[in-house]
């Protein structure tokens, strides 16, 4: 456990006070930090917040956001809506798998990039859309041009 | 009267998410008279006599989910839905990133109505910059004495608290989105009690969505009768409507309601590309059925579009152009709702995920002729037997486009190829 994690614990719980409401942003906070929820993170936000460490885990695996294996320094999520499959995004990821050597779901050998299908982004009207750490990066004009721009700058 | 866009501000004022910008055109101003000239209940009043409807989908009068709050001296809490994550639907992402001062107007404004004295918005987790603006412009409408103790001098206080999601569309269910604010796993919840009676922490509380606060504004600056003079007696007002797909200017458009689908697609939205042809709307988010071409003179308004054999949902409406393959796109958006079954139901687990297997195998060539009937089969027994409405949501597009696309699904599986070539969907591991 860092020192500030309980500096944090307690910013969160000051923020919102009532029943588990501090959990969410509390695990957003150190997973930006530290890439992903480790087994021990779980374990000492539980203790952080008095929780019981199967309760963290349970919510920590409800939400497609929370990491429990690492990830690369650049989450690049692909949306592959509807609306951004009608306009290329099942090519664009095909291109993406191709230029990083890797396949949906998985991270480059560097630990640079990890490579994941979003479910609808809600940003449609800029199909293909894609988001770099959560940043949107709407429309994609190409796998390279988001590769220059977002990984290889 | 202004001139409109009354919710979209921002496509004709630069700058708009900046308070004093916001300011500098009328804003917060609403806010002062509703304090000022207004008790609650007129409020409240105003709402039902404007037949504002709740603008995330489901279309329930505005006023009257306001009038269950018990009166039982309780804490009440507002909590605003931007857990934005219908397929095709985009409208509150650009209301809470470029005007989200109106929000928060509209939030001070509702809360005051309902007398709730702490509000909190969900933004789903995806939503990192619309979270920051929105966190950013309650700051500033602190410093400028619009949010905390004694609002304006009026005796009303109010704290506004930002909550992010962490990724899951159930969370856009009202009771899914409480559970998760609660810090827990977003599992919807058993209705009745409504969140009115026991919502957030146990608490009455009302759930309403973006869009439909954004309406408290000019709701209150030019009054129910104004708002009446738009769309029609049952769905009067404005919408915001997302456009997205095969048309050459996808983009959120404010529209009157009952304004015809074609004047939507063509005049707003630009038409279709390439000069085709529509082959299939799918009007109100993900989970409506879809239209065919023959219903572009539909007005869209909740009963029109009811009529016509979808629903205006969300209003995020997807245009499909004549070169799709609609197993293709079934097969798209079942998955979508495979991959966001929380798995509680079997119905909905084990059935979208069956279905996506047939659809997928019949786009790449695979399927057979029972696969028709096994679908139906399956939409017979996901129809209607889950706990929440995702399962049903996910057959939407599915059954009627079957209905309506009947020989396109056969030949897929007589013909053992997708006749329109796969384009779309060539993802497939078969």
């Amino acid at each position: 456990m860092k020192p500030k994690w309980q500096v944090w614990a307690n910013e969160a719980k000051a923020e919102f006070p009532k029943a588990n409401s501090a959990l969410l942003p509390l695990l957003h906070r150190i997973q930006t930090e530290e890439g992903y929820l480790s087994e021990n993170t779980i374990n000492d936000v539980a203790e952080l917040l008095q929780l019981p460490v199967p309760y963290v885990e349970s919510v920590v695996s409800f939400y497609s956001l929370y990491f429990q294996k690492p990830v690369g320094k650049r989450v690049i999520h692909v949306c592959v809506g509807l609306s951004c499959a009608l306009n290329g995004s099942d090519q664009l990821m095909h291109h993406l798998e191709g230029k990083l050597g890797i396949q949906e779901g998985q991270t480059t050998q560097d630990g640079e990039v990890t490579l994941l299908e979003a479910e609808c982004l809600a940003a449609c009207d800029l199909a293909p859309v894609a988001q770099v750490n959560l940043r949107f990066v709407a429309p994609v004009e190409s796998a390279d041009a988001l590769l220059a721009k977002e990984v290889n700058s | 009267m202004s001139q409109g866009p009354y919710l979209l501000r921002n496509q004709v004022i630069a700058d708009i998410d900046q308070i004093d910008v916001y300011e500098a055109n009328q804003g917060y101003q609403p806010l002062r008279k509703a304090l000022k000239e207004y008790d609650p209940k007129a409020l409240v009043e105003m709402v039902k006599a404007s037949g504002l409807r709740g603008r995330g989908g489901a279309g329930f009068p505005t006023g009257m989910k306001w009038s269950f709050l018990p009166n039982d001296g309780r804490p009440r809490y507002l909590v605003v839905n931007s857990d934005e994550a219908e397929p095709g639907t985009f409208k509150d992402r650009e209301l809470i990133e470029k005007n989200p001062h109106q929000l928060i107007e509209g939030m001070i404004i509702s809360s005051y109505a309902t007398g709730a004295r702490e509000a909190y918005v969900y933004c789903r987790g995806e939503f990192l910059y619309g979270a920051a603006q929105l966190k950013r412009a309650v700051a500033e409408a602190y410093q400028h004495g619009y949010l905390g103790e004694n609002i304006l001098d009026s005796g009303f206080s109010l704290d506004i608290k930002v909550y992010r999601g962490a990724g899951a569309y159930i969370c856009g269910e009202e009771s899914a989105l409480l559970e998760s604010l609660e810090g827990k796993r977003g599992n919807p919840r058993l209705k009745p009690p409504f969140p009115a009676v026991a919502g957030l922490y146990g608490m009455p509380t009302v759930v309403n969505n973006v869009e439909t606060i954004c309406n408290l504004p000019p709701l209150v600056e030019n009054g129910p009768e104004w708002y009446r003079t738009m769309g029609t007696e049952k769905s009067p007002g404005l919408k915001v409507m997302s456009v997205s797909g095969h048309v050459n200017r996808p983009g959120n458009y404010e529209i009157p309601l009952s304004t015809p689908l074609r004047s939507l697609i063509e005049d707003y939205a630009g038409g279709i590309k390439g000069g085709r042809q529509v082959k299939a709307i799918i009007p109100g988010g993900s989970s409506v059925p879809v239209l065919t071409a023959d219903k572009l003179d539909t007005p869209v308004d909740y009963e029109a579009i009811l009529a016509a054999g979808s629903m205006l949902g969300s209003g995020g409406c997807i245009v499909i152009d004549d070169q799709t393959c609609m197993v293709a796109v079934s097969a798209r958006l079942v998955r979508f709702y495979r991959e966001e079954s929380c798995g509680k139901c079997t119905p909905c687990r084990e059935g979208t995920f069956w279905m996506t297997d047939v659809l997928e195998r019949m786009e790449a060539g695979a399927g057979n002729p029972r696969d028709l009937d096994l679908i139906r089969d399956m939409a017979d027994n996901i129809a209607g037997k889950c706990f929440c409405p995702l399962g049903d949501a996910s057959l939407g597009v599915v059954v009627s486009a079957m209905k309506y696309f009947e020989d396109e699904f056969e030949a897929h599986v007589t013909e053992h190829s997708c006749p329109m070539g796969a384009r779309l969907y060539d993802t497939v591991n078969h």
